[in-house]
């Protein structure tokens, strides 16, 4: 049997519907359709009652999710995109993270983002929103980069107390298969190293995980052994496991698919800088997307974003340091 | 165009009336074959990306068009294929963007139905449904700010994008500032898959005009003669200062959501009612019982049409794609404010 990442996400969301009744699942065309991307196909006739068609209203479903969550449910809000999430943006940002801090009842939901990056798909359907969601204070930034940590952190976000913003990425839905679903995984809030080495740390988070192996992969018979770190959650973020690895290495490259500008690579430096400094053997760099809107063609989509070869030609230039 | 529709209809079959059909019913054909044309490229692979048809909702489209002049706004959104080239849009614009051709208005940058000229007052739709409307308010208090009077703002949406914030917002505003903005709703009984019964429960969707204060049309969307005589009037209207109209037409989208999609979801039962005629098909039997047009002149009309969309298909292939290393990597117009940070991509 193989599964896929989208499968993965699919069967998490049974999982969660079957074992806590306090569970449903809210959002545009998620029932009998089954969803823009299938990710909650059958779900409507294998659990009557608990699966929702909203109207194309991003701030009333999430503003609905946080009153439901007050009565104690557990919604699962699905975006048809990322990018649509904004139009809901308040109600994530203002009602649902402020609302533990200012009255003590946790508001547990989970936003379901399809994010990211795929060919031909445009400025509106693209977005990488990991960043402005991880800004604000009171929410939890999932990106998981395997199918099994989209299976077992989307089971985990809907039993966490607190507002998650699950970021799945597109490009993986149907790219990405494993051989069958993990019964056992990290905890929430711990990177994984994705691969070993010992001259350089690439720290990169859902899609560029896979980038930075292919890079990683293509540096390996030019003698470089590098470093994978799978941050898998960007907020909390797991400086412990990154800083382990650049006192292994003594560079760090961070790799991200959203825009540059005091994003979660940013942050990574930051943190490393101001904390292990000492460790770092030559400046940490960074590799995001470009600071433009994300470009319908595919010519200069594929130049727009982090790819396997930038991420390569960034390291050589660090190694060579 | 109102005046003239409104003395055709007192005159019965003038040349007036005939005129406006002929030339609204020949840029739906030329939208249907377009599209055809658009949906044969998506499944040849020659184009990235999503296709989104009109199929079904050209009659409607057209008469936003037709209504409008040259010096009007227009922010037409997904299924507005005819509407477009009514309004002036070229058939190369719309091929330059769905093929990605650097030389096109988009540039290869953004793509299919997000496109326009928004210096001609041709909006480009952001796909954030709902988003459009309180643009084209904008657009129009700038018109009246800078004392230019005379001028239409019409905008489109489907039954779905009706259920959005920005949709009561900018109804609301456009009403407050007696803006003279025509919405229309293209109320093709699905949004993607969903049903109109898990979008809105009111009964009619014309309804919601009357609580903003805004003046509600109501229309058969599939009959070309009954959406250009209310398209026209509610243009009128709204430049004779009768401020927003919100005009609901009633159709089908014969078609997918798009070209990926079957549309499985439909129920046949819609499908076979009057809301499920072809409104091209209903146009041309307007013009043939009416003899404003004879199946040798439709045939003719259908001929310049593909062979117009040919040749330019054949050109815009020819064009050259955008070029990564050539493109200015920035969002920012002001040249001395742009990032100079190596990182952020210069
Ligand atoms: C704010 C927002 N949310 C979600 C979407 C995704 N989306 C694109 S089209 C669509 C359905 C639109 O239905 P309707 O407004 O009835 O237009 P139709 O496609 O039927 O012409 C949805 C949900 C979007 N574009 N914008
Ligand atoms: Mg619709």
């Amino acid at each position: 049997m193989s599964i896929t990442y989208l499968e993965a996400i699919r069967e998490a969301q049974a999982v969660a519907l079957r074992d806590d009744p306090r569970v449903f699942i809210y959002g545009q065309d998620v029932g009998a359709f089954g969803g823009a991307f299938k990710a909650t196909k059958n779900l409507a006739k294998e659990f009557p009652g608990r699966v929702f068609d909203a109207p194309i209203s991003e701030d009333a479903m999430v503003g609905l999710a946080v009153g439901a969550a007050i009565e104690g449910l557990r919604p699962i809000i699905e975006m048809q995109f990322a990018d649509f999430s904004t139009a809901g943006f308040n109600q994530i940002v203002n009602q649902a993270a402020t609302l533990f801090w200012r009255t003590k009842v946790p508001c547990s939901l989970t936003v379901r983002l399809p994010f990211g990056g795929t060919s031909g798909s445009g400025p509106f359907h693209s977005q990488s929103l990991e960043t402005i969601y991880a800004h604000y204070p009171g929410l939890i930034v999932m990106t998981p980069a395997t199918v099994e940590d989209a299976y077992s952190m989307l089971i985990a976000a809907v039993a966490i107390d607190d507002p998650v913003i699950f970021c799945e990425h597109k490009f993986l839905y149907y790219h990405l298969k494993a051989e069958a679903l993990p019964s056992e995984a990290l905890p929430i809030g711990k990177a994984r190293i994705a691969r070993e080495g010992r001259d350089l740390t690439i720290v990169a988070y859902s899609a560029m995980v896979h980038e930075a192996l292919a890079a990683a992969a293509e540096l390996a018979p030019e003698g470089w052994q590098i470093e994978v770190v799978d941050l898998r959650t960007v907020k909390p973020l797991d400086t412990d496991t990154v800083m382990a690895s650049v006192a292994r290495t003594g560079r760090l490259l961070c790799v991200g698919e959203a825009w540059p500008w005091g994003g979660v690579t940013a942050e990574v430096i930051a943190r490393v800088a101001s904390e292990g400094f000492g460790l770092l053997d030559v400046p940490p760099q960074r590799l995001n997307a470009k600071d433009t809107p994300i470009p319908y063609h595919p010519n200069l989509w594929a130049a727009h974003r982090p790819t396997a070869r930038a991420i390569a030609a960034a390291a050589r230039k660090m190694l060579r340091l | 165009m109102y005046q003239t529709v409104l003395d055709a209809e007192a005159g019965g079959g003038s040349a007036a009336l005939r005129d406006l059909h002929l030339s609204a019913y020949r840029f739906m054909l030329q939208a249907r074959l377009l599209d055809e044309k658009l949906a044969s490229l998506y499944r040849a692979g020659k184009i990235h990306g999503g296709v989104f048809l009109s199929r079904g909702q050209e009659a409607l489209s057209v008469s936003i068009g037709v209504s409008l002049r040259k010096t009007d706004v227009f922010s037409p959104l997904i299924r507005d294929s005819a509407g477009r080239l009514a309004f002036g849009e070229s058939i190369l614009d719309s091929l330059q963007t769905c093929l990605g051709s650097a030389l096109g208005p988009m540039r290869g940058r953004d793509g299919n139905v997000h496109r326009g000229r928004p210096r001609d007052g041709y909006l480009a739709m952001i796909s954030h449904l709902g988003a459009m409307i309180s643009v084209v308010n904008g657009a129009l208090f700038a018109r009246r700010f800078k004392g230019i009077t005379d001028v239409v703002g019409a905008t489109c949406i489907g039954d779905g994008g009706t259920a959005t914030g920005s949709f009561h917002e900018a109804l609301n505003q456009a009403a407050v500032e007696k803006l003279p903005l025509v919405l229309v709703v293209a109320n093709n009984q699905y949004a993607y898959s969903t049903p109109n019964d898990r979008e809105f429960a009111c009964a009619d969707l014309a309804d919601r005009a009357v609580g903003y204060g805004v003046t509600p049309h109501s229309v058969d969307g599939t009959d070309l003669s009954a959406c250009l005589a209310v398209l026209g009037r509610a243009v009128a209207q709204a430049r004779a200062g009768g401020g927003p109209q919100l005009v609901v037409a009633s159709l089908l989208r014969l078609c997918g959501h798009g070209e990926h999609d079957d549309a499985g979801y439909i129920d046949p039962k819609i499908k076979n009612s009057p809301l499920g005629r072809d409104c091209l098909k209903v146009a041309e039997d307007i013009l043939i019982s009416r003899q404003w047009a004879d199946a040798t002149e439709l045939a003719q009309w259908r001929n310049e049409a593909v062979r117009a969309i040919e040749t330019t298909v054949a050109r815009v292939q020819r064009e050259p794609a955008p070029d990564p290393f050539a493109e200015q990597w920035t969002a920012v117009s002001g040249t001395d404010l742009r990032e100079t940070h190596e990182e952020l991509g210069v």
